[in-house]
């Protein structure tokens, strides 16, 4: 062993007197356990049988999270769907069956697709939707134009701050989200802090209408769903490498130009899952325009649950709920597909 | 491991009132208390390749960045053909760099990052065209122009990163480990590129590297780099065959050192006793030192003979020992001697004939070391 202390580092064939070749063995018992367990019989059996069925350790272990949606996800979905194509009743289940026995030998299978051409033809679903729509799209906006500077001056930081001003943004997480929106009324009404502030300052005479506008239903979003655009912003820009910055610059480009040009097309996986975790929840929010919103702001989801609970309509509602998840999947797929194709691009 | 270009190449900086193109004047540049850079003078002559050479933390690639200006010197100035650069932001240098990550924008196909650069001139569509093809056939990854970042392999990341780097034809181009990357092979070979396309552009280029054979093999002078502090400056046969200091002698190859005192100082000659050594150097040539003084004496490993027979002439420069260890390398062996002083040296054979187990030397036998008189270098700091 000696002889390698002088060895060239290019390597080579060391011959030494007293080369002995000693195998360093350390007890490695669990590894032993395992083989162990593994030369019995019963165990050979059961893994062989598994594995003919097409079942290995693997296949179990990510077969959980599948098992999970199916069970919470999928089930329900199909239940929803169902009562979505079925009549309104009065009584408990408030719906028709699907499968009924006519005759001892007929089955009638009744499909009502009336819930859905009513959806279309009624002025107040189409409105609600595109209501619900122009108002998630420009609160994801506002979220990425307000958290995008944040992300980007938390990852700039000193990396002994950065926990912190993380920690700072997820610091409302830790009451109640119905709270935190209530507050906003004693913040909003006429006669609330910002209100008597400006009057008490002499700034204004009248009281500013602020709440029950569209305004307030913004100003909740935006405030309640920032940290899930900021997260995953700061994540994409801490991942940045910063020498492609000073390359940029080395190559004759300014500052400003660089960050169009480079940190933006690279985080752009950011900026489109905080722009998802942002829409899709608002596209369907309910207790921030019930709470701060008019009757000006009809959401679909106040409408669902007027549907659900004031006119006891279940298909309906079924329905209002199975056309805005049709309406939301197919730009998520089609988003998660451009996304998909361009992270594989950048390994 | 001389460059055998080197012979061909001008030698601007041993001619009288030859103007630096690159002038580093004062330097120094602290983070916080550490000085990462103190007070480095150095003139880069037009065409050169020069090396910076030091071990990780010595300061070379935070001098290689004030070039580049991605980071402002604390006190001093850089001049680039006769004008200040140095508070001018990087954008706006004529200067390039070579990123040791290559830096190759990954969003972007080969053709496009190779183009971003002339782009941020505004340059005519066509000649940004015409320019990037001549570039990518003279790294030749014209092919590839097409491919992402991604898709290619190291070395040719490298070319592409040279290419972009190049292809503003900067008046000066900053490499930072531009090899470090790439397996052995492919590193020796592109290092002969390398040279090529530096001749064909004529661009001045400043390398930083840690490994001194990659600095030997490119440049055409070296600075070697120690705590910030610029140690020597000098061609690749200056530094290795008289190095300046222990430090030098120290980095550069291997060396065996034996501290001794200066006991006869001639203009031609002079003696150095070495208990070290267990007897006395005779160096052939003059050394700038008091009498008496302790100096130490620099012995390449290749340059001392090793015999079984004890060579003929005066007692000088040869010692007796006996052979503790040996390591056959294949192209050469070398031999751990231990001599009477206790002291181990390190010698190294090339294997110019193919080894037989009868005639060579082994374990335990006693052997003869000795060299030439030109072959010691007696250094005093």
């Amino acid at each position: 062993m000696a002889v390698l202390g002088f060895l060239e580092p290019g390597g080579g064939h060391a011959v030494s007197r007293n080369g002995s070749d000693m195998r360093v063995s350390s007890p490695f018992v669990l590894a032993e356990l395992m083989a162990w367990i593994k030369a019995l019989g019963p165990y050979r059996w059961a893994s062989n049988r598994l594995r003919g069925w097409g079942v290995t350790g693997r296949t179990a272990v990510t077969s959980v999270p599948y098992l999970w949606l199916l069970l919470f996800f999928f089930v329900p979905f199909l239940i929803v769907f169902k009562i979505s194509v079925s009549d309104i009743r009065l009584g408990m289940p408030p719906y028709e069956p699907l499968i009924t026995w006519a005759s001892s030998q007929v089955m009638e299978f009744k499909v009502n697709l009336g819930n859905y051409a009513f959806l279309w033809q009624d002025a107040l679903y189409r409105n609600a939707y595109a209501n619900s729509i122009v108002t998630a799209a420009f609160s994801t906006i506002l979220c990425l134009l307000i958290g995008y500077p944040m992300a980007y001056g938390i990852a700039r930081s000193r990396p002994s701050w950065r926990n912190l001003l993380l920690l700072l943004v997820m610091l409302p997480f830790w009451t109640s989200f119905l709270l935190r929106v209530y507050a906003w009324i004693g913040i909003l009404k006429n006669n609330g802090l910002i209100n008597n502030l400006l009057m008490s300052l002499g700034v204004i005479d009248e009281p500013i209408v602020m709440l029950q506008t569209n305004f307030a239903v913004y100003l909740g979003i935006v405030y309640s769903y920032l940290p899930f655009m900021v997260l995953p912003l700061y994540t994409a820009i801490e991942k940045l490498d910063l020498t492609l910055l000073e390359a940029a610059a080395d190559l004759g480009c300014r500052p400003t130009k660089a960050f169009f040009k480079i940190t933006l097309p690279l985080t752009k996986g950011g900026i489109i899952a905080g722009s998802m975790l942002v829409f899709i929840p608002a596209v369907g929010e309910f207790v921030i325009p019930a709470l701060l919103g008019g009757p000006g702001s009809l959401m679909i989801g106040r409408v669902l649950w007027e549907e659900f609970f004031n006119n006891r309509s279940w298909p309906i509602a079924s329905a209002v709920a199975i056309a805005m998840l049709v309406l939301l999947v197919f730009p998520i797929w089609i988003l998660q597909r451009v996304q998909g194709r361009e992270m594989g691009a950048h390994r | 491991m001389a460059n055998p270009r080197q012979e061909q190449r001008s030698e601007p900086w041993k001619e009288q009132g030859a103007t630096p193109y690159v002038r580093i004047d004062k330097v120094t540049k602290k983070f916080g208390d550490f000085v990462a850079v103190d007070d480095v003078t150095l003139n880069i002559y037009k065409g050169e390749i020069f090396c910076l050479l030091g071990g990780s933390g010595c300061g070379k690639t935070t001098l290689l960045r004030m070039m580049a200006g991605f980071e402002a010197p604390t006190a001093g100035s850089i001049w680039l053909d006769g004008v200040d650069i140095t508070a001018m932001p990087p954008y706006e240098r004529p200067v390039n760099m070579m990123f040791q990550s290559y830096a190759l924008f990954p969003h972007m196909t080969v053709q496009k990052n190779v183009a971003f650069g002339l782009h941020q001139d505004k340059l005519p569509r066509s000649e940004i065209d015409a320019r990037v093809a001549e570039m990518l056939k003279l790294v030749r990854m014209e092919q590839f122009a097409k491919r992402a970042p991604h898709q290619l392999s190291g070395g040719q990341r490298q070319r592409v990163a040279l290419a972009r780097s190049l292809v503003k034809r900067p008046k000066l181009l900053l490499l930072d480990e531009p090899l470090a990357a790439l397996d052995k092979k492919l590193r020796e070979h592109t290092q002969f590129e390398l040279i090529n396309i530096q001749e064909t552009l004529g661009v001045t280029f400043v390398v930083v590297t840690h490994d001194q054979e990659e600095a030997m093999t490119l440049a055409t002078r070296i600075g070697v780099m120690n705590h910030g502090e610029i140690v020597q400056v000098g061609t690749p046969t200056d530094i290795y065959e008289y190095p300046s200091t222990r430090f030098v002698a120290d980095f550069i190859g291997s060396v065996n050192m034996f501290e001794g005192r200066l006991i006869e100082d001639e203009p031609d000659y002079v003696r150095v006793e070495s208990a070290d050594l267990g007897g006395v150097f005779h160096v052939g040539h003059g050394v700038s030192a008091a009498p008496n003084a302790t100096v130490w004496v620099a012995l390449r490993p290749e340059k001392i003979h090793i015999s079984r027979e004890r060579p003929d002439g005066e007692g000088d420069n040869r010692v007796a020992g006996v052979v503790s260890e040996i390591a056959y390398l294949g192209d050469q062996s070398v031999y751990l001697v231990k001599l009477g002083s206790g002291r181990q040296v390190r010698v190294t054979q090339p294997n110019t004939v193919r080894q037989s187990v009868g005639g060579r030397i082994s374990w335990d036998e006693s052997v003869w070391l000795s060299w030439d008189s030109s072959s010691p270098v007696v250094v005093t700091q």
